[in-house]
């Protein structure tokens, strides 16, 4: 009894080493090998861009200390990511709304499809940064605007899957709920919401991913303390150190945006998929 | 006669796709009483899912009407609950919820939350699936999704309940099983049941009066025969049954030598 512990529990910790080891280490060693041939390219005298040991000596502070603030302009780049955070929560959840809502009236009615689908598919390859100006001018505001291009950027491809996913929902699910009578409100929550549930996470990992693109760009423009205006004064003050770091941070930042999507979607339609 | 419960009068139905107008049902008569087992048989894409989906209300007829305690059938509703030929369960829900969804939808303003609570077991023990009641239907086998989509239905306490060959795809020890429950179920609750099957065996042995229909296109009803073996029905002794086997026969005289399946059909 005690041998068939032990010996689970060591089969348990030899399956969790060999997973890390498959996972962590290969990464580990490409990264340490990039930054090798980093360091050799751009350590020669007269290279333009800083080497991995510049880096480190000039900007290695904002790596250590993400959360520190000294001032309006003067935080910690933890608190930069934040706030681009925040900015994109707001678009990005008005875009997951509205785009649920368009896509569930696209999807089940050919009449709205056949009028909107044709403009969504023309306005969907419009630019986030397109919209900016037009943003502007409406708004007068560089925050709101900055909320705007995100929504703008990330609405279509939760439109056109959540579409989809609708006009996908098996004709049995459709028997069932008119066979029960439930009403239109019913019908979208219970049926139309879960049933398209895949394909709508689908689109919202898309569209995180597409807003988090633009956010920094749109930050360069319109200023504030996200991290995109950041890359825009550290390059107007020549602080190219400080780019690559906080170029590490938004793409970090963005892969957890996109795996928290993605897991939160895998929780969320488990058993939807499976019939 | 008495006036009949439902009431299916010259009835057609045509599909037009792309200009093409096909007949797949013509001029279908049929009245069932209150209380009656009806089976409907033919062969496979003669129109006998579309004749229940017109019953079911899921599909306009062409014309003719339908009636139901002599008010017409114009659209579903949960007084004709259908068993689907596919079980049709909702796969995000749980057993119990998909059968929750319908007792809360047709019973929710009549019942209490724990009489509805108590009527979703109840139909569950029903068909002997109370104990699966927190699985998904992924997690279980085809028969038992089955007994699940029977339990919902039941559980919307239809006047008319429709079954789309139910047990089509199980094999034949579990549909013995769930024909068994189907008329236990059928003699404790009364139903007036419609049932469509391929299965000459499951008619006769669970039927009142089998519809037997011709080919499509522009199927007809060809024949009505009445079983008229008491109940309750036990399958082993009937199997030597002079009234079992003559009706038997019957069926199979029509299905193969007057009807045969036609490839082209
Ligand atoms: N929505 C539809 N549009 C066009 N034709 C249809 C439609 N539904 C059914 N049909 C046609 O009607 C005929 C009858 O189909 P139905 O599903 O009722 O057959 P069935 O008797 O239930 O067959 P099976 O035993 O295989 O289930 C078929 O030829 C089918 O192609
Ligand atoms: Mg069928």
């Amino acid at each position: 009894m005690w041998r068939g512990t032990v010996s689970a529990a060591w089969s348990t910790i030899t399956t969790l080493t060999r997973r890390f080891l498959e996972t962590v280490v290969p990464p580990l060693v490409m990264l340490a090998l990039i930054l090798f041939v980093w360091q050799i390219l751009c350590g020669r005298p007269g290279a333009t861009l800083p080497a991995p040991s510049v880096v480190w000596a000039e900007a290695g502070d904002l790596v250590m200390q993400p959360f520190f603030d000294n001032g309006p302009q003067d935080i910690g780049l933890g608190w930069r990511v934040l706030v681009s955070i925040e900015r994109v929560l707001y678009g990005f959840g008005l875009a997951s709304i509205v785009g649920i809502l368009l896509g569930a009236l696209v999807g089940q009615s050919v009449y709205a499809m056949r009028g909107l689908d044709p403009i969504f598919q023309v306005l969907r390859t419009v630019p986030p940064l397109a919209w900016l100006p037009l943003a502007l001018a409406a708004f007068r505001d560089s925050n709101p605007s900055a909320i705007f291009v995100i929504f703008i950027t990330s609405i279509w491809p939760i439109i056109i899957n959540t579409a989809a996913g609708i006009r996908n929902i098996p004709q049995d699910y459709r028997n069932v709920a008119s066979v029960l009578r439930l009403n239109p409100l019913e019908f979208f929550v219970r049926i139309m919401v879960p049933a398209a549930a895949p394909y709508i996470f689908t689109g919202l990992r898309i569209g995180i991913g597409l807003a988090w693109l633009a956010i920094v760009a749109a930050e360069m423009l319109t200023g504030g303390v996200g991290i995109g205006f950041f890359i825009w004064d550290a390059w107007n003050s020549s602080r190219l150190p400080d780019i690559i770091v906080a170029l590490a941070y938004i793409g970090l930042t963005g892969f957890v945006l996109d795996r928290l999507v993605g897991m939160i979607g895998s929780i969320v339609t488990h058993g939807t998929t499976a019939s | 006669m008495q006036r009949p419960y439902l009431k299916v009068d010259h009835v057609s139905k045509s599909f037009s796709r792309g200009g093409k107008t096909t007949e797949v049902l013509s001029d279908i008569q049929l009245s069932i009483a209150r209380g009656e087992f009806v089976a409907i048989i033919g062969h496979s894409g003669c129109g006998k899912s579309t004749l229940l989906n017109l019953v079911a209300g899921l599909t306009p007829v062409t014309t003719g009407g339908i009636l139901l305690e002599e008010r017409e059938v114009a659209s579903p509703g949960p007084d004709r609950a259908i068993v689907f030929q596919n079980h049709s369960l909702l796969p995000w829900l749980t057993v119990y919820a998909n059968v929750r969804l319908a007792v809360d939808k047709v019973h929710g303003k009549k019942k209490s939350r724990r009489e509805r609570h108590r009527w979703t077991m109840h139909n569950l023990e029903l068909v002997q699936m109370a104990h699966a009641k927190d699985k998904r239907p992924a997690e279980i086998s085809g028969g038992m999704k089955q007994r699940v989509g029977l339990a919902r239905a039941l559980a919307m306490e239809p006047k008319v309940l429709l079954l789309d060959e139910p047990f089509g795809a199980l094999d034949a020890l579990t549909r013995a099983h769930l024909q068994d429950s189907v008329m236990r179920i059928h003699a404790s609750l009364g139903n007036t049941v419609i049932m469509i099957t391929h299965d000459v065996d499951e008619a006769v042995l669970l039927s009142d009066r089998i519809v037997m229909m011709t080919n499509g296109p522009a199927a007809r009803i060809g024949e009505v025969l009445d079983v008229s073996l008491p109940r309750p029905r036990e399958r082993l002794e009937l199997a030597a049954d002079p009234v079992y086997v003559h009706a038997r026969e019957e069926v199979l005289r029509f299905l193969y030598e007057r009807h045969h399946f036609v490839e082209a059909a």
